[in-house]
Order: C-alpha cells, then structure tokens, then sequence
C-alpha cells in the first residue's frame, strides 16, 4: 500500500515528539510549524537520523523502524536537502552529485542529466562549493539528493537560509519538481507562502505533537486553526488562465465556481496554476455596489468562525465548489447581519499568483 | 663533518620516527575518531590516558615499560612464551615504547580535527547510500586531512627528540637503539664538543624547518578544500 505509516515517541529534556501520521505517497506533503515544533526532528526520524525509541516507519509497505527492525539511513531509499546545501567541501559539484549516485542502485529513476538539467546547475559542476552563491549551493544539494533516485525526498526548509531574491531563484525549481517527478516530498516549512506555493498535503504541527493533516485546500480553509497564522490566513484556488488583457496587463483566471483578474505575469493562457487568496484580501457585501474592486463574485456564507484577534473574524464563503476566507472586523460583520447560508457578494481585493 | 656513528644514529632516528609515526596513524586514527564522537562515560579517563605521556616525566614512563617488557613484567613473559625474545635494549623495544610516548601527539590533533568535521557532513554521507566505514574513508579523511599532517608532522617530530624514555628503554646500543639525542649526550660525555655541535645543529635546524613548514602551513590562506 503506497503512503507512509509513521508512529514516533521521543523525549528528550524540554521536548517530547509524539506523533502518529499517515501520509500520501504522492505529491509534497508540508510539515509546517513555527520554529520548535518537532518538524525537523520528525523528518529525521523518518530519514534514520534520530531513532525515536518507541516508533513504527512503514513506507510503501516496508517496514523501516518497528520494535525489531531498524533499516539505517544509508539503506533506506530516500534523498534529503538540508536546510545549509552542506555539500561536500572536498568534492566537486559533479563530485558531489555522483556521491549518492554511485552508491545507489537500480533501478535508476532519475538520470544524472535529469536531475542537472532540472535543477539548472550544467554550467556548475566543475566548481567547488565554496565558488557557488547560496541559492547555487542549494540547488546542488537537490540535485545530489535526487541523483540518489530516491523513493522519496525529505527535505529540512531548503529555502530558510535564503533571501528573498534566492528563494524566487529556487522556487520555480521545486515547482518542476513536483510537476515532473513522481517522487513523494516530505518538505519541512514554516513559511505559510512556501506552502501555498507547493503542497498538496499539510500537517500541521506544535511541540511535538500534529495538530492537523489533511489536503492542503481543505486544511487551509478551516476555521479552527490551531496555530497562529496572522496575516497568513488564506485559500489556495487551483485555476487556469482563460484570458489576457494586454491593454490593463490583466490575466483571467478561472477556478471551479468562478474567475478572477489577476496581475498578469506572462502565464500562457491555458496554464493551469496556483492562486493564493489572503482573507485579509476578502471582504462581503449585502449589495455589488461600484467600488474599485474588481473581482466580485456571488457566494453563500459556509461557516463563521473566530480570528486571533477579538475585533476580527473569518468568515467562510462558499463559491460554487470552492470555498474562500474574508477576514472582517466583528463589528462589520454585525452591521451586515451575517449568517450562515447568507448570500453575500465576495469582493476580492488581490489574489497571488503562486505559479 | 659528522661521523659515521653520527650518521648511524641520525638514520636509525629517522626508521624510528617514521616506522613509530605509520604505527600511531594505524592506532591513534581510530582511538582519536571514538575519542571524537563517543558519549560514552569512558571517554574522559581514556582521553586522560592518552594524554599522560605530554606531562609523565619520560623515565617515569620508560621505568613502566622496562617493567612491563622484562623477564618478570607480564609483556615480557608473553614476547618469550612466543620466542620473541625480551624487547628491552633492541629496536622494536624502543618503537613499542616511543609509540606510547607519542601517542598524544597523533591522538590529539586527530580528535581535534575529526570534532571539527561534525555530524553533518556524515550525515549527508549516510543519506547519501553511505555506509559508516564509507563515509569515514569518502568524506571524514579527506576532511580532516589537515589534521592527518600536522598530526604526523608532530609525531614524527616528538619521536626524533625522544631522549629519556630511549635511555630508559634502549640503552645505548650503535645502530640498535643509540638514536640522535643518545649519541649527543655520548659526545658530550666523552667531551667530543665539537661532534656535539654538529650533531646538535642537524637536530635543531631539521625541528626548526618543520615547524616553520607546519606553522607557515597552518596560518596560511584558507585555501577551499
């Protein structure tokens, strides 16, 4: 059965990890939590690298941790991208890329060209690391990791240690990833934007312990958030572009249950992508009225829930199949009488695209 | 110019210093690596241990030896139960004993660099189909191979001035155990200055020039590995 099993009970002074996971086998499932929460350990526990002493890994079937069996990291078949690319000082970028790959064996499911040419680093490989920038270096360490053709790929925030500048470099580079590659993701983050952009799949985690897993799209438009997320709290809309406006540098994009413009940034009209729709961007309306927002659609009120902060509120929208958040202040929502089943008209202020 | 005692003992000094420095690489590599990243209770009396030689006055030490390798200590009952011979006053005696008083000078710089190696880069290696010999040979060696030199630049080094463990051990046999800093003394005591000078200027400017190489080594530019 595909999919990964994992049960781990660890204590160590001031932190104890407890969790009890099942995990798609496809796509990249996000391990998100501020810092402290046991992501990293729990990445390492399933790579080999810490051993929960009560635990249980079955991945894809194979047992890699019960209470007789232990496989060591070097036997199991994974790749992992730590956050600083720690590539091998000694070794050249091509040294360094055939490392793991030597040492694994068939079958191969990803060439060595591939994983260079997927991650754009040819013109690099008869540096040393210490001649690569940051983003450079991390693209290396992905490469090598994938090199290793593994059955999957774990990685500890690859993007923490970047600017802002870098992780733009990289992020398209994760993206083709997930498109071309039929490898399942394990990706540690707390970045709310990194995980918008490429997971499928979220946990959720706070000291030790998961506190949600679910599909990234159902996870995001909960309202009992365990978590504080701040300006953070959005959807993710799966859409495609229909149209571009030359004239305004508009591009429509349209998602199940509606469409919405958005800033046009030279997507092909028929690419499917990803939208990323902050709350904050939401508000309602009893009435359309003439407003500078532009996107307006029909939905009805699903659920109403708290927010962090006493003034404010979500307020979940239902837009055709899709649901979206509105973030208003209580007293708003009390001068629009909201209720559940409501129908409201969804202004949408901004959206972000994410691919 | 030097004699041919003298360059008897200057030879013999350096089979010494080089066969005691390749045994010390052997087993210092792996007492300095368990010595680097065990948690082990036993890590701190060993490491102790190791390091008695740099603060034992070398007679005291070469007393224990010649206990140990004669005919009543238990190393010597074993070299004769085997039909070795007693070890004290040949050559492998005095190597067997020199590997003791050199130990902390392979040991440590070792330790030392393997600490500064770390988890991580084996780590990588383990996530990387490395098994842990692997990647000790593939990743930790080569990293830590600015640790190997100075570590075998020290030992070789040290075990050339060797003098009091050697007369404790040795005696002073030509060509058997009369090392460099033996034959000086000798010199000195048959009022052979002028030989003594000689000798003594080999020594020092040999210990000067590996040092300055070493030192000029180690503070240079950090070149990428």
């Amino acid at each position: 059965m595909a999919g990964i099993d994992a049960r781990f009970r660890l204590d160590r002074p001031g932190f104890s990890l407890d969790v009890d996971l099942a995990l798609p086998g496809r796509g990249i499932t996000a391990l998100f939590g501020h810092s402290g929460a046991g992501k990293t350990t729990l990445l390492r526990c399933i790579a080999g690298l810490e051993r929960a002493p009560q635990g249980r890994l079955v991945v894809d079937g194979e047992v890699w941790q019960d209470t007789e069996r232990w496989v060591p990291t070097h036997k199991r078949p994974i790749g992992y991208v730590f956050q600083e690319a720690s590539l091998f000082p000694h070794l050249t970028v091509l040294g360094n890329l055939r490392y793991g790959m030597k040492r694994s064996g068939k079958p191969q499911r990803v060439s060595l060209d591939h994983a260079i040419e997927l991650l754009g680093i040819g013109h690099l490989l008869d540096r040393k690391p210490d001649a690569l920038s940051g983003g450079e270096r991390q693209r290396v360490g992905m490469a090598r990791a994938l090199a290793v053709s593994p059955r999957l790929l774990l990685m500890d925030e690859p993007l923490a240690g970047l600017d802002l500048q870098r992780k733009q470099e990289i992020l398209p580079y994760l993206e083709r990833l997930h498109d071309e590659l039929d490898i399942p993701v394990l990706y540690v983050s707390h970045a709310p934007e990194e995980v918008a952009r490429l997971a499928d799949h979220m946990v959720v985690m706070e000291r030790g312990r998961v506190l949600m897993s679910g599909a990234l799209v159902e996870t995001l438009t909960r309202l009992d958030w365990p978590v504080r997320l701040g300006e953070d709290v959005g959807v993710v809309l799966e859409g495609t572009v229909v149209e571009r406006d030359g004239h305004w540098h508009l591009a429509r994009v349209e998602f199940a249950g509606g469409s919405l413009w958005v800033r046009d940034d030279g997507h092909a009209t028929g690419e499917r992508l990803r939208l990323r729709v902050l709350a904050r961007d939401v508000s309602l309306a009893r009435e359309p009225g003439i407003s500078s927002i532009q996107n307006v659609l029909r939905g009805t009120v699903d659920a109403i829930g708290e927010d962090e902060h006493p003034s404010l509120m979500r307020v979940r929208v239902r837009v055709g199949p899709s649901l979206l958040l509105a973030r208003l202040t209580q007293r708003a929502a009390s001068a629009l009488q909201l209720a559940v089943g409501q129908e409201v008209w969804v202004q949408v202020k901004s959206a972000a695209l994410m691919l | 110019m030097l004699t041919d005692s003298d360059l008897q003992a200057l030879w013999l000094t350096a089979r010494l210093a080089g066969i005691v420095t390749l045994i010390l690489l052997v087993l210092g590599t792996p007492i300095a690596w368990w010595l680097a990243r065990t948690q082990s209770r036993w890590r701190g009396p060993v490491g102790a241990v190791v390091a008695l030689p740099l603060v034992l006055p070398p007679s005291v030490l070469g007393f224990y030896l010649l206990l140990a390798m004669g005919p009543n200590g238990p190393v010597g009952q074993l070299t004769q139960a085997l039909g070795i011979g007693l070890l004290p006053f040949t050559f492998w005696g005095l190597v067997i004993a020199s590997v003791f008083y050199s130990l902390p000078f392979m040991v440590q710089p070792l330790q030392t660099a393997f600490e500064a190696v770390g988890d991580r880069p084996l780590e990588v290696a383990a996530t990387l189909r490395a098994s842990p010999l692997d990647a000790f040979f593939t990743v930790a060696v080569p990293l830590a191979a600015p640790g190997f030199l100075t570590a075998a630049v020290l030992t070789f080094a040290h075990t050339v001035g060797e003098f009091g463990v050697v007369l404790m051990i040795g005696g002073n046999l030509p060509g058997v155990t009369r090392v460099a800093s033996v034959q000086i003394y000798d010199h000195v005591e048959a009022l052979e200055y002028a030989h003594a000078h000689r000798l003594a200027a080999v020594m020092l400017i040999f210990s000067f020039v590996v040092l300055l190489a070493l030192y000029a080594w180690r503070s240079g530019p950090k070149k990428g590995l």
